[in-house]
């Protein structure tokens, strides 16, 4: 195994400007995703020689014949017990060009709710298929749950490549069969490479045995793919999440508004709205620690101030002046359900939508999916765990948001239960 | 145009200050956990821009084990003072004499377990509604599932297999009287993304993370310093070293790595060529398999 991703010499400078990438991967039990895992933190010398020491001893002790890396990825020992996958992992590597996230799912259908939430934050979804088998239900699955939650990028590596005898035709095949159903989805960007997790072809290193394939590896393409226009640069949204008021001599009236910027820039004289009380006011500072910004832009955290006393406290929204988002209080929502407790119909629950909380109820369940076939289920529209179900949902008091499509963080809404206080659903505003 | 585009370090650092935001936002009365070792020592620096101009709106809480390396304590109070924070100190000590631990016995008696019932009696004592600490998800296989927004029963104790499903960055702190939170700011942190960023910084760190002359011993592959806390075998030779620590903790489960680092940008350069983690040299966790697991089931951080 060669390791030319780590130079001796450590490039400091560089490194603090490495971009982030965060990705997710599902799968089940054998079709390679913790070898493939095990290959890229491998290869990326990112797993360490006591993590090894633990490992080979922990496989040993199971009476295993190779180093299990599975065991490196499955930390809680019920799962290392079951041999499965039950939770999101967070896993983490870099090389020299980029710092990595791996949102680890398990890929069966009953931890759909954790595919969902490993999804929710990922720029990347890495879809595993078996050469052998090709597309099989799975592959729809994750597909949906990536397009569901607006995975900027996807990855299809056609795995197993060496048990098809490096063929070109199947890989040919598996490819236009997906395209065909990834029409019918809302994917932006997708890629194919035929790989070999086992032997490692095609993941870190090129492989001589699949010269027919003249694209990336698949390390490169982690590594090159461009993210910077997945986030929503154009419609500036603040939501203030704490207003800091310091009491101090030196900053007697000084009000500022915390928060992270969910999309677009602002600048300091821009015209701005606060929502819910549609004051108006200029923005007069971006203050940090490090000094005031002329501009801050999404996903900066910071503290502006602005030109005018008008109220603002957290849960309200400082937008720009002429693009304001919708502001309703009767919408709908794709829900994943994540409880085992059922969605009760015409029920009450406590949403969270970026930093406000409010009540509200379910006005109507419209249909259920399937998501292994994507039909519509209109007659059994009972709602439970794992379930991804299309709602309206009616609110108190008037939310301000973009469509999930839009923006993922202005887009996107909990249901948490009154009286368990458990996060029961996830949900993405159509 | 302007480019629109963050590194990696200012990302983790928007992520981290949004979290602290939102306890601040969320609970009525949450406490940092403060160690002096440089993973607390980053939170603290976190918290310190969140809240800029205002101070830092929380107690700071050390679970003082009573066997500490001198340096950090020091650390601590300079720290302390230069900011004007509020700091407080569960004693691990007086929990063995009023009898709520029992200390361990033999060569491997360590405090780093019996931290827990005071951790817990502490935040029941001052009604903490959150505890947050500096641990990140790389460090150890149990934290690598833990959430941002980690609940804890009224006994204080974590169930990871019913945790609350976390999505986007929208974070649910809501609880039943007498339940906490426990909050990790740093979570998607590595500990070369803990350096770099305390190098980019320029945050200034207690000198046990630098190379430097010690006392020292070695028990089972592990060289830890010498101290009076700790019983020698007599087949164990003290010696004079020039080491360094990766981690800060109880000195007699912390153990030192030979190290000629003097300066932040050796660190990294150390860590970058490192082949073990940093907790390769915690004996806490060597005791077995599922160790971090079942002590962060019962309360542990």
């Amino acid at each position: 195994m060669t390791n030319d991703l780590m130079t001796d010499e450590f490039d400091s400078k560089a490194y603090l400007d490495m971009e982030l990438l965060r990705f997710s991967t599902a799968g089940s039990v054998d079709d390679g995703k913790s070898t493939l895992i095990g290959r890229l933190l491998y290869d990326s010398k990112s797993i360490f020689q006591d993590q090894m020491d633990a490992i080979e001893a922990a496989s040993a002790k199971r009476g295993e014949e190779y180093v299990n890396l599975a065991l490196l990825t499955d930390g809680l020992r019920a799962e290392r017990e079951q041999g499965i996958t039950i939770d999101v992992a967070y896993r983490y590597f870099s090389t020299p060009k980029r710092k990595f996230i791996i949102a680890d799912t398990p890929g069966h259908i009953q931890y759909t709710r954790n595919m969902v939430t490993g999804a929710s934050t990922a720029n990347l979804a890495i879809i595993l298929v078996d050469a052998r088998k090709g597309i099989i239900e799975q592959t729809y699955r994750h597909s949906y749950i990536a397009s569901l939650l607006q995975i900027p990028h996807i990855i299809v590596a056609i795995n197993k490549m060496d048990l098809v005898n490096w063929d070109e035709k199947t890989f040919n095949k598996i490819v236009q069969e997906y395209k065909a159903f990834a029409s019918k989805l809302d994917i932006k960007d997708v890629h194919f490479i035929p790989i070999s997790a086992l032997e490692g072809d095609n993941v870190v290193n090129r492989s001589e045995k699949l010269d027919w394939y003249k694209g990336p590896t698949l390390l490169y393409l982690l590594e090159t793919i461009h993210i910077g226009s997945d986030i929503n640069h154009i419609d500036a949204r603040f939501p203030v999440q704490y207003v800091i008021r310091p009491m101090k001599n030196d900053y007697h009236d000084f009000r500022g508004y915390a928060g992270r910027i969910a999309g677009g820039a602002f600048r300091v004289g821009d015209k701005v709205k606060a929502l819910p009380s549609g004051f108006s006011s200029k923005i007069k500072s971006i203050v940090t620690m490090d000094g005031d910004l002329q501009e801050a832009f999404a996903p900066q955290s910071v503290t502006i101030t602005l030109e005018d006393e008008i109220d603002i406290s957290r849960g309200d929204m400082i937008v720009r002046e002429n693009n304001v988002p919708q502001i309703e209080q009767e919408f709908d929502v794709m829900l994943c359900w994540m409880n085992e407790k059922k969605l009760v119909p015409r029920g009450k629950y406590i949403l969270r939508h970026t930093s406000r909380e409010c009540k509200c109820i379910i006005k109507e369940a419209k249909y259920k999916l399937n998501i292994n076939t994507l039909q519509r289920i209109t007659d059994d529209i009972e709602i439970g765990l794992n379930d991804i179900a299309r709602v309206s949902i009616r609110t108190t008091v008037p939310l301000f948001f973009d469509s999930y499509r839009k923006n993922r963080i202005t887009g996107s809404i909990i249901l948490v239960d009154e009286s368990t206080n458990e996060t029961v659903a996830a949900g993405m505003i159509v | 145009m302007t480019d629109y585009h963050l590194n990696h370090l200012k990302e983790l650092e928007a992520e981290s200050i949004y979290v602290l935001r939102e306890v601040a936002a969320q609970f009525e009365n949450p406490c940092l956990l403060f160690s002096g070792g440089k993973d607390s020592i980053v939170v603290l620096h976190l918290a310190l821009k969140a809240f800029y101009p205002a101070s830092v709106p929380f107690t700071l809480l050390h679970v003082d084990t009573g066997h500490n390396f001198q340096e950090a304590l020091d650390y601590r109070d300079e720290l302390v003072k230069k900011h004007g924070l509020r700091l407080l100190v569960a004693s691990v000590q007086e929990a063995i004499d009023n009898g709520s631990v029992r200390e361990e016995k033999g060569f491997n008696a360590s405090r780093n377990a019996l931290q827990t019932i005071p951790l817990l009696e502490a935040i029941e004592k001052n009604k903490f509604d959150c505890a947050m600490g500096g641990a990140r998800r790389d460090e150890e296989k149990a934290r690598a599932k833990e959430r941002f927004f980690s609940h804890r029963d009224e006994f204080g104790q974590w169930d990871p297999k019913n945790q609350r499903p976390e999505l986007w960055n929208i974070f649910n702190g809501r609880k039943h009287v007498g339940e906490h939170f426990r909050v990790f700011p740093i979570s998607n942190w590595t500990e070369m993304d803990v350096w770099q960023y305390i190098y980019q910084e320029q945050i200034e760190m207690p000198s046990l993370y630098f190379s430097h002359k010690r006392k020292v011993f070695e028990r089972d592959g592990v060289w830890y310093a010498a101290s009076e806390f700790i019983q020698n075998k007599p087949t164990e030779i003290i010696e004079e070293r020039i080491v360094r620590f990766r981690t800060v903790g109880d000195i007699t489960c912390t153990g030192a790595v030979f190290s000629e680092a003097a300066t932040l940008e050796d660190i990294i350069q150390e860590v970058a060529a490192s082949r073990t983690t940093e907790r390769g040299t915690r004996a806490d966790d060597k005791r077995s398999e599922a160790a971090m697991e079942d002590r962060k089931k019962a309360g542990y951080f």
